[in-house]
């Protein structure tokens, strides 16, 4: 199947006093048609910056180079108008905190409505005809009242369904979710996935889910890539992932990460701290907190290699290579 | 020392938050409402729930941070809800507090020095320059910041760091208690086991009492004897950690548990879940009878009448639950 979105050897630098930050270093990576794929990492790691350069959300002082092929167009080479035709249509975006895609001054109502009269030509009736039954479909109770409502008046779970309605709207083919349930407490956030789950398997939308959280990749994502230091480090199916990483840093975050299900003795903190993105390690950038580093990988970094079907790690010196042979 | 080293008992903190009018009368927020519980020296007390449940201003009331409305602290068999602000201040150099956004809550003009060293100043003045270089040095290798740091200022540190900086200055005047509210939320995932790490080994090396805030139970899990789980301001289950995790009784407790994501993708599609619907209600206007009763999914018309008190459950902790022996207990394990 032709992928969706196709990222070829694609890069994002910034420009700072500072000296040049290199955020995203030669990433190729495919997005199939509705699948779900998480992109995990910590802050720094590039996972957030990767899809705002596709969506051309970077900040002034950034550039995005390669490129980032959706439905057959580059979305680096689009401007303006055909820009925007492309975003908030066919690709839709959630963020960590709804209010930041929500006009306060503006009811909900009209924040939906606007959607499809701008994207769709469709009339003002219309509009709000579609926009009731999606928030319905993202499970707002009372719509019809909460419709008229300005945004803080709903509390931060509500909101982010209103968010999630608006960008599904358009019926878009790809959904970008940068953190989405992050800024939420635990049980809204269940509520939120499942949300996902069902939404993107109805319409058929890929979804792309920007997250720190092995948790949520674990209950939400077919597929994931790790992402360390801008780079994709290891892509796989989520089971082997978690089962049997093949990089070191996959293998040592799950290790760190706490558990509701696990004691204290079982878990491994990781030595040191996520690089300096301005004076990134020669090598592999993650060889200063790894535990299987060798000469090579402080010389060289490692080119994300094929292991198993659907598998790749970029690591001279894979963990479970056997497994995933 | 007899008896335990800390006892909250029947706490309120209340605030005032104006009406919906300018003329109408100011409602009643109560953050903590009727919270008991006790402290024995040595111990760490895990302090659960979600955003707006009271687990902060709890931790702030019983430092006196917060002002109570109501109920007593007895510190070491001293009331401080009765001692004057001098008095208070001075007991506070036995009760330190770690914050959750690490470099807001540094100085950013000091020196790292400077910030260990400012609660000495405060309560130990009679020490010398070169005794309180010391200290601060003594300080920053407990907990692992390299001595040539100490002249350097807050934003030159990662975030992992300067939560290291917090802790030194709470240690640093030796205290009993330290209340950590949320103190590894804000860090990379790979460094949180690292803090969590440190605070335990601190705890046995200086003997501290520790009252660990957080709405992450799986943080919660590594360093607490005991939990206590909060929701609008009450106290809905407490008991032994490995009680309350294994077998907890509350189905507050259950959902929160139930819904804290694993990592792991074949547990993630199979575990049961205790599946909740709405959110919270707004701490202005409980729901009558028990807290929870709007979103429990096993509620009764009897859970409408009046707030359950505290009861002794099968597995030896406290559920504030007038179902607890019903059928609902049988189904769906924890995680």
């Amino acid at each position: 199947m032709a992928a969706l979105l196709s990222l070829e050897d694609y890069s994002i630098r910034f420009r700072t006093p500072e000296g040049d930050v290199q955020a995203v270093t030669d990433m190729n990576f495919t997005v199939a048609p509705g699948e779900r794929v998480a992109i995990v990492g910590e802050s720094g790691s590039g996972k957030s910056q990767t899809f705002l350069g596709v969506m051309g959300l970077l900040a002034k002082n950034g550039v995005a180079t390669g490129r980032a092929m959706f439905n057959g167009v580059d979305m680096l080479k689009l401007r303006g108008a055909a820009l925007d035709a492309v975003r908030g249509r066919d690709i839709a975006m959630v963020f960590q905190d709804p209010m930041t895609a929500l006009n306060p001054s503006l009811r909900i109502s009209r924040q939906l409505t606007e959607q499809l009269e701008v994207h769709q030509n469709a009339s003002r009736a219309e509009a709000e005809k579609a926009a009731l039954a999606m928030l319905e479909r993202v499970g707002i109770p009372d719509p019809v009242r909460r419709f008229r409502l300005y945004p803080h008046e709903l509390s931060g779970g509500m909101r982010q369904r209103v968010v999630i309605a608006m960008a599904l709207l358009t019926r878009p083919k790809l959904l970008i979710a940068d953190e989405p349930t992050t800024a939420l407490d635990v049980t809204i956030q269940a509520q939120i996935l499942d949300l996902f789950r069902e939404l993107t398997a109805d319409l058929g939308a890929a979804l792309v889910l920007i997250t720190h959280d092995m948790g949520v990749v674990a209950g939400l994502a077919d597929r994931v890539a790790v992402m360390y230091g801008g780079r994709v480090v290891e892509e796989a199916p989520v089971d082997p992932a978690f089962e049997a990483p093949a990089h070191p840093y996959t293998a040592a975050l799950l290790a760190s990460i706490p558990r509701v299900d696990r004691d204290a003795a079982d878990i491994q903190p990781i030595p040191g701290r996520p690089p300096n993105l301005i004076r990134l390690p020669a090598g592999c950038a993650f060889h200063p907190r790894c535990a299987h580093a060798q000469d090579n990988c402080r010389a060289t970094p490692p080119p994300l290699s094929a292991l198993a079907a659907g598998r790749r790690a970029a690591c001279f010196h894979p963990v479970h290579e056997e497994k995933a042979a | 020392m007899n008896g335990p080293l800390l006892r909250v008992e029947n706490l309120v903190t209340a605030f005032e938050v104006r009406g919906r009018s300018l003329f109408a009368k100011p409602l009643e927020l109560r953050a903590v409402n009727d919270v008991s519980f006790t402290l024995a020296a040595g111990e760490t007390l895990g302090v659960v729930g979600e955003s707006g449940c009271g687990k902060s201003t709890l931790g702030r009331s019983i430092l006196r941070l917060i002002e109570p409305t109501a109920g007593r602290i007895v510190w070491q068999g001293r009331v401080l809800t009765g001692l004057t602000d001098e008095e208070m201040r001075r007991a506070r150099r036995d009760m330190q507090i770690i914050f959750q956004d690490p470099v807001a809550s540094l100085d950013p003009r000091m020196t790292v020095s400077d910030i260990i060293a400012e609660p000495l100043t405060v309560f130990e003045p009679q020490l010398r320059r070169k005794e309180r270089e010391a200290r601060v040095q003594e300080m920053m290798e407990a907990v692992g910041l390299a001595p040539e740091m100490v002249n350097r200022y807050p934003h030159e540190f990662s975030g992992g760091q300067a939560q290291r900086i917090g802790i030194a200055r709470a240690i640093v005047t030796r205290p009993k208690l330290i209340v950590c509210d949320e103190p590894v939320s804000a860090l990379d995932v790979s460094i949180q086991a690292q803090i969590i790490n440190l605070l335990r080994r601190l705890r046995d090396e200086f003997d501290l009492t520790l009252i660990f805030i957080s709405h992450d139970l799986s943080v919660v899990r590594l360093i607490s004897d005991r939990i206590l789980v909060l929701y609008l301001g009450r106290i809905v289950e407490i008991g032994d950690s490995r009680a309350v995790f294994d077998r907890p009784a509350h189905p507050y407790t259950r959902a929160l548990l139930s819904a804290a994501p694993i990592p792991d993708p074949k547990i993630a599609r199979n575990r049961p879940r205790v599946q909740l619907t709405g959110d919270p209600p707004s701490p202005i206007s409980p729901p009558p009878g028990c807290v929870f009763s709007s979103r429990c999914p096993f509620v009764i018309d009897a859970c409408r009448t009046a707030q359950p008190p505290l009861i002794q459950t099968a597995g030896g902790q406290q559920a504030a639950c007038i179902r607890l022996d019903n059928a609902f207990q049988s189904q769906a394990p924890s995680v």
